[in-house]
């Protein structure tokens, strides 16, 4: 027996396998970033000061990620729209587009974290570059799993399309719900450690 | 979505364009406002609900949760409680200091 | 593939695809859920005896302080038992012969514990061996024992079968849970080899003391790390299995009650444990890259300021850690009442008493357990408000576990009870569960937990909820469903043997901690409270739970033999001996690749014992109604 539903949806739920479990992984990554935003808001009550994110951080660096990764996201729905409208072409050069723009994003965050390095700011300098670097740190790495995903799907996973496009479609849509999550937590992470 | 028509896709992708501008536009209103040196509260209470929208935008519409099934609502709902509890518990414990 | 006819043809395809794999990929990175279950399964059982033989030392500690440890005597029972277990299958290439050189290979772990003369000088334990003992057997108890044998094991096994699925949802996913979980146990066992031994700063490694402790607390983050993500995967996989792979006319009102616990338990995983990864990586940020999330300023260490920036908070991790450790005592007791369930519904061969009520507490219970945590806290002085709070909803969550106990308890009214080995350790289950469930009570609340916070009064209340709680279950579910793996039913003698002197053994173990714990001896004493006036009155009881401990070990033995030999030489049984119900013996015996000959059809509720007018005693889920 064939394991049912991985691509055609149940009827009683209207859901296919994958769909309904990149939710409860992205339940559980709001659980994950939710614990350290809740830290940061225990630490930050209870420290007698608490500094500007604008006078440490590079502000104008951050601005440039944020348009960079919003970007992306748009790139990313637009690589599935493509898949819906049949047209291969463009979800490789839409996919491509959200690759290099997740590619753009780490490098622009690598002059960030350089620049702090280069005049001896570390993490344990206070909480507050403690929960910074944590959190950038970790949304980072969540970035980088999203491209080593979008690649293979770009790549070597995109053969799938000829032989089952609409379960290739399904799984675009997968990766496409992981990295727009990326993106919101970058939403709120570019207020809160920035310009708080 | 399997579904779904070529033409409706297309609607959906001048939604898209629509959202990336609203997007764009927030985070400079964002960034702006951040310049005016609010007191810390107004900061945090402008700067969330700035977020929130956007966030409301990307999960709204790229996540398509506007028009979702009702079993990923309830996942998300109850996740959403448990994410609320973790917020508010631990931090609560300073409400000492406060009645006090 | 919704056609019975196009399924015969699934099922021929799907056993000559089988025939082509290898051995590899067929035994070890196999991707059918029967395999990974029985390999999470036997991984968790050496894990619980490794964990089993660390307390069987420290117990000596307790006993007799300050004496040179026997150690002969604990390294010769595990080589004894891995002697055995090799003669038992008779040294031919099989799980037995492997799990027999695995037990030499624990032996080989004692033999190196104990003949380290930095932490046994002159085969005396030093304190600090004896915290690393302590921290290393609760980790591995709860996260390397008890729920992977209960989720890992059970639920990857039985629950596909009982909702008359293929396999889990996704096959990849779950070989990489285990690989995880595995890579985790790994790390942790290695950690005993480092320099200064393993984690030594109690399995709730409270910071700040977890954060300056030597290496094996880095290796303790990176193993939990690895376990987190292998219950993520978990946890993903049955809830999407459990909604998405139930077959046609299966309900969730229609659902066994046994998967019903595990949907909730996956929930309780899948949202509780996050907050712990976080707090770890915060953890090991301030062990490797000298951040303050923990380390409040002006920290003093031997003497010395510490030199870090300070601002963080203690009591974060406190409260981080018991957002998920909460939950996860609901994770170990939620799946052993759906073994139990499900063994007493077939062992009074009568429907489970108010089924719906079990269903409806098991929910709110799992609801309730993420808004509890901070009763573990009362002592820290976090404020009166939130400990008010939490006081409140302790004594909520008391109210469903109390529904559950009593709702299993009335389903052995009016019962016909067979009394055999899973029922035995099922029913014993009960008094054990409810004991360790009361004598909760008077710890969640602020002003008698005062009293008896961090004695062993604590360690005999949860020790009770675990361990002749949800280890009984877990024998119960293994006796139970054994026959089901192989074919064959285990030994009764044996099994009784066994039983009977786990149930005598486990009360003098715990019991006397009660007492111990009302007088006031601390858990964490390393000589058994030995120092202190108001201990001498009960310091006796140490000697009596020790031996007691060590007579349980040997009472073990008897269930190892009986599951080894068994295997082969066991009776041999139907598709369905004990005349159940449910969907997992419709299947052959055992399952094969793909578990249904045909797609099941479900006609009715899952416990449809002694119904009037029915020629048997009992009606399966998959008979079809007579016209």
């Amino acid at each position: 027996m064939q394991i049912p539903y991985t691509v055609s949806l149940r009827p009683d739920t209207g859901l296919f396998n994958a769909k309904l479990g990149v939710w409860l992984f992205l339940a559980s990554e709001v659980m994950l970033f939710g614990a350290l935003f809740s830290s940061y808001v225990f630490l930050r009550v209870a420290a007698p000061e608490w500094p500007h994110g604008y006078d440490l951080l590079n502000v104008p660096l951050a601005l440039l990620n944020t348009i960079v990764l919003i970007s992306s996201s748009v790139t990313m729905v637009m690589s599935w729209a493509s898949l819906m409208m049949k047209d291969f072409v463009k979800y490789k050069r839409y996919m491509g587009l959200t690759i290099l723009c997740g590619l753009i994003f780490l490098v622009v965050k690598a002059f960030e974290y350089g620049e702090k390095f280069a005049v001896g700011i570390t993490p344990a300098d206070s909480t507050f570059m403690a929960i910074y670097f944590t959190l950038t740190g970790l949304h980072g790495l969540h970035v980088v799993g999203g491209i080593i995903v979008n690649t293979y799907f770009w790549g070597p996973g995109s053969k799938m399309w000829k032989r089952e496009p609409e379960r290739f479609t399904n799984r675009v849509e997968v990766a496409g719900l992981y990295w727009h999550f990326v993106d919101l937590v970058w939403i709120f992470l570019f207020p809160v450690l920035y310009l708080l | 979505m399997s579904g779904t028509s070529v033409e409706e896709i297309k609607k959906h992708v001048r939604t898209y364009i629509l959202v990336f501008v609203a997007l764009m536009a927030l985070t400079i209103v964002t960034v702006a406002v951040s310049y005016l040196h609010l007191s810390v509260g107004w900061a945090i209470a402008v700067a969330l609900f700035i977020a929130t929208i956007k966030g409301s935008l990307v999960a709204g519409f790229f996540m398509h949760l506007i028009s979702e099934k009702k079993l990923i609502y309830a996942t998300l709902i109850l996740t959403f409680v448990f994410f609320i509890a973790l917020m508010i518990l631990p931090t609560s414990g300073y409400l000492d200091k406060v009645v006090k | 593939m919704d056609h019975v006819v196009t399924a015969g043809h699934d099922v021929h395809a799907a056993a000559h695809h089988e025939e082509e794999l290898g051995f590899w990929r067929k035994y070890v990175f196999s991707q059918d859920h029967k395999v990974i279950g029985i390999q999470y399964g036997v991984t968790a059982l050496l894990f619980l005896f490794i964990g089993f033989s660390l307390m069987l030392m420290m117990r000596w500690q307790l006993a007799y302080p300050g004496q040179p440890l026997p150690s002969e005597g604990f390294i010769l029972f595990p080589a004894a038992i891995g002697v055995i277990t090799l003669l038992v299958g008779r040294f031919k290439p099989s799980l037995t012969t492997l799990v027999g050189v695995l037990f030499l290979g624990t032996a080989a772990l004692v033999w190196y514990l104990v003949s380290d003369e930095t932490l046994m000088p002159g085969g005396i334990m030093l304190p600090e061996l004896y915290n690393s003992f302590g921290a290393m057997h609760g980790t591995i108890m709860v996260f390397l024992g008890v729920v992977p044998l209960a989720v890992g094991a059970f639920g990857n096994y039985i629950v596909p079968l009982q909702i008359g699925a293929p396999d889990m949802a996704f096959p990849k996913l779950n070989m990489a849970s285990y690989w995880c979980y595995f890579a985790g146990g790994v790390i942790m066992l290695v950690s005993f080899f480092l320099p200064g031994g393993a984690a030594n700063s109690g399995w709730t490694s409270y910071a700040p003391l977890s954060v300056t402790a030597t290496v094996g607390q880095t290796y303790w983050l990176l193993g939990m790390v690895m376990l987190i993500t292998s219950s993520l995967l978990g946890s993903v996989n049955f809830i999407v299995t459990i909604i998405q792979l139930r077959t046609n006319g299966l309900t969730f009102f229609r659902l066994p009650f046994f998967v019903w616990a595990q949907f909730v338990t996956s929930f309780l995983l899948l949202l509780a444990f996050p907050p712990l990864e976080a707090a770890g990586i915060m953890q090991l940020m301030d062990r490797l890259a000298g951040t303050s999330f923990f380390m409040p300023s002006g920290l003093v260490v031997s003497g010395q300021i510490l030199d870090i920036s300070g601002g963080g908070s203690p009591l974060l991790w406190q409260h981080l850690f018991w957002f998920l450790a909460h939950p996860e005592v609901y994770v170990l007791i939620l799946p052993a009442l759906g073994i139990v369930a499900e063994i007493i519904a077939n062992n009074t061969r009568k429907p489970i008493w108010g089924y719906r009520a079990l269903v409806y507490s098991v929910i709110f219970l799992g609801f309730m357990s993420f808004i509890v945590w901070a009763h573990h806290m009362f002592l820290t002085g976090m404020g009166t408000v939130i400990s008010a709070f939490f006081q409140t909803t302790t004594m909520i969550i008391s109210i469903p576990s109390v529904i559950i106990l009593t709702a299993l308890f009335l389903s052995l009214w009016g019962g016909s009870i067979r009394f055999n080995t899973p029922m035995l350790f099922a029913l014993a289950f009960l008094p054990m569960f409810g004991i360790g469930g009361l004598t909760g009570l008077p710890l969640g609340l602020a002003p008698t937990n005062i009293h008896l916070h961090d004695t062993y009064y604590v360690i005999g209340h949860f020790h009770y909820v675990v361990a002749p709680g949800t280890i009984f279950a877990l024998f119960a579910g293994i006796y139970y469903w054994f026959p089901k793996l192989t074919g064959r039913t285990m030994n009764e003698t044996l099994g009784k043997i066994h039983f009977w002197g786990s149930f005598v053994c486990m009360n003098f173990i715990f019991m006397p901690m009660f007492i111990q714990g009302l007088a006031g001896v601390s858990r964490r004493l390393y000589d058994g409270g030995e120092q202190y006036a108001h201990a001498q009155g009960v310091l006796y009881l140490n000697e009596v739970m020790s031996v007691a401990a060590w007579v349980l070990a040997i009472f073990q033995v008897f269930f190892i033999i009986n599951l080894f030999r068994s295997m082969k030489r066991g009776k041999e049984t139907s598709d369905n001996p004990w005349s159940a119900t449910t969907l997992e013996w419709a299947t052959p015996t055992p399952p094969p690749h793909g578990n249904f000959t045909k797609i099941p059809e479900v006609y009715r509720s899952p416990y449809e014992y002694s119904v009037q007018g029915h020629s048997s005693d009992f009606t399966p889920q998959f008979e079809p109604e007579k016209a």
